[in-house]
């Protein structure tokens, strides 16, 4: 299919259409708006359902509810509308009902405002409602990875029976780049055997998706299943399957430094790389696109022999963390961050990376 | 400016369709097979307020797609000059609507070029259209895609309910081209961009 001009917010409500995708509940929120007023259009044409909410909580119950009963769905929200889902998200991950949740991140705490952040790391990444639960975590950099993430992201939570979070920003959800879009992809609602929908001849008596446990003894049971499948998924990414898929790797063989972005901070990162290499500073980029499960294997590797990392992020610092937890203190770990909406220039960037390799 | 990349900031008031102007430049770029990347600036403004975007056409992929310093500027209105006149990289261009902006002391590292866009979609009927004389102005500077490809890609970009306007946009692409065509421009503080009839 040629390639077409798109905003990074309508690519995934067309991806979301080609993955099979028939139900859409959201409010409507700047910096994400293109998104459900594309679905809005594009659902009815193939039979789908949109719904606008009269509320973000609203939203995320019919998406636990449509889930349950077996189909591809998903909602989209910005930061705050987010905050105000996480009740839903707890459920549906505690009830272990597959769903796509995007996030087009803004500026907060509170209501911030409605510029481009990635304030909301901590949030997506340590489940974010109450709970011993966790989100796969998804970070496209580009309009295509937008609409390869989101057809991806119903694949893993199908897959795992989890909530998968697409973990974009204002920058992302705004910008246009040509997108080469898939073929759709068949998806048989009646695929799902625990669901509540499911018809197939080998029916259970009684389907039951629910977070209810009332027994002591059966919460503890189903949070330490919940642990395992958590560990499940966090090897298929750190050595199985996914590996690849994880992490993106940019001349970090022989770095001296590497710079470590996810997120639109990465494609600027990688024009800092490349400013470095031309000044002589050998700097490489690393570039998690998982961010639950993080790719703490690979930086463990990296630490190994490069002297230096610097994470740049859109927050007061947030990965930092994971990357410091992952280096374990073998290498020093600077970081760099701009807030409030502010995107952080290549300059001063470069800048940082100069203090770090020639302090004087 | 250099044959592999273009990065172009393009301003003015909002309504004047600089978000339009910016992504036929960019999906003019694609058609002619480059990379491309259209952002806009979305803060909460309203009509009569400053709209810009920002949009990057290469040969090679675009890693960072936003811009620091722009190789071009396209300004619509005053307060735009004032905004990125300073940005654009040093050889770089200026490119403004002289209708609504006046002679003043520029820089004198960059190449400016002035268009009269205003005045000359007031003369095709319609000053709406004073974004696609930028257009078709644009296209006889840029390395990246003709004047052919903008033609080409124009009437594609038009709405259905809005075709009666494509003989009117054409007419602007090609006044706007042809006006830089016809023109001297030359670098220089105090020298005027575009000399009249010499």
């Amino acid at each position: 299919m040629a390639k077409v001009l798109m905003k990074g917010n309508e690519a995934i409500g067309e991806a979301a259409v080609l993955a099979g995708c028939r139900y859409y509940f959201g409010y409507p929120i700047t910096p994400q708006s293109e998104l459900p007023a594309y679905l809005s259009k594009r659902l009815p044409q193939v039979d789908g359902i949109f719904v606008q909410a009269e509320s973000e909580v609203s939203a995320i119950n019919m998406v636990y509810g449509a889930g349950s009963a077996g189909a591809r769905v998903m909602t989209s929200s910005s930061s705050p509308g987010i905050s105000l889902k996480q009740e839903g998200i707890s459920y549906i991950a505690g009830a272990e009902v597959p769903c796509l949740i995007v996030n087009v991140v803004r500026g907060g705490p509170g209501l911030g405002n409605i510029a481009p952040a990635q304030s909301d790391y901590w949030q997506a990444t340590r489940g974010g409602g109450h709970g011993d639960y966790r989100t796969i975590v998804l970070a496209p950099n580009s309009v295509q990875e937008m609409a390869d993430m989101t057809i991806e992201g119903f694949e893993l939570a199908d897959k795992f029976r989890n909530p998968v979070l697409l973990l974009s920003d204002g920058v992302l959800g705004q910008m246009m780049e040509p997108v080469d879009l898939p073929e759709p992809k068949d998806y048989d609602v009646n695929s799902k055997k625990w669901a509540l929908g499911y018809t197939g001849k080998d029916k259970a008596e009684r389907n039951l998706c629910s977070s209810i446990f009332l027994d002591v003894d059966e919460l503890e049971e189903h949070n330490w299943h919940l642990y395992q499948k958590y560990q499940v998924i966090s090897d298929l990414f750190s050595k199985g399957e996914f590996k690849d898929f994880a992490v993106e790797e940019h001349l970090c063989d022989d770095a001296e430094i590497i710079l470590v972005g996810y997120g639109i901070i990465s494609r600027i990162l990688k024009t800092v790389v490349e400013k470095c290499r031309k000044r002589g500073i050998k700097a490489g980029l690393v570039r998690p696109k998982v961010l639950w499960p993080f790719p703490t294997a690979v930086m463990q590797r990296l630490a190994e022999k490069t002297a230096n990392f610097l994470v740049v992020e859109m927050s007061c610092g947030q990965m930092v963390e994971d990357v410091k937890l992952a280096v374990n203190g073998k290498k020093p770990v600077y970081f760099f961050g701009r807030t409030g909406g502010t995107i952080p220039s290549d300059f001063e960037i470069l800048n940082e990376v100069d203090k770090i390799v020639r302090p004087d | 400016m250099s044959t592999k990349v273009e990065r172009i900031i393009l301003a003015g008031f909002g309504g004047q369709g600089i978000l339009f102007l910016g992504k036929v430049l960019a999906e003019t770029g694609m058609q002619a097979g480059k990379n491309v990347s259209w952002i806009p600036s979305y803060g909460p403004e309203m009509r009569g307020g400053t709209a810009n975007c920002t949009v990057i056409l290469s040969e090679n992929e675009i890693a960072s797609p936003m811009v620091t310093v722009p190789d071009t500027v396209i300004a619509m209105n005053r307060p735009s000059v004032a905004k990125f006149n300073l940005r654009i990289k040093a050889g770089g261009m200026l490119m403004y609507n002289s209708s609504l902006i006046e002679r003043q002391e520029f820089r004198d590292d960059i190449r400016l070029v002035e268009i009269p866009a205003s005045d000359i979609a007031e003369e095709l009927g319609n000053p709406r259209v004073a974004n696609l004389v930028m257009a078709g102005a644009y296209a006889k500077f840029s390395n990246l895609f003709t004047y052919e490809d903008l033609r080409e890609t124009l009437p594609k970009l038009m709405p259905a309910n809005k075709k009666d306007m494509v003989e009117i946009n054409m007419a602007a692409l090609e006044k706007g081209f042809n006006y830089v065509q016809e023109k001297k421009y030359m670098f220089g503080r105090y020298v005027y961009s575009v000399f009249k009839g010499i």
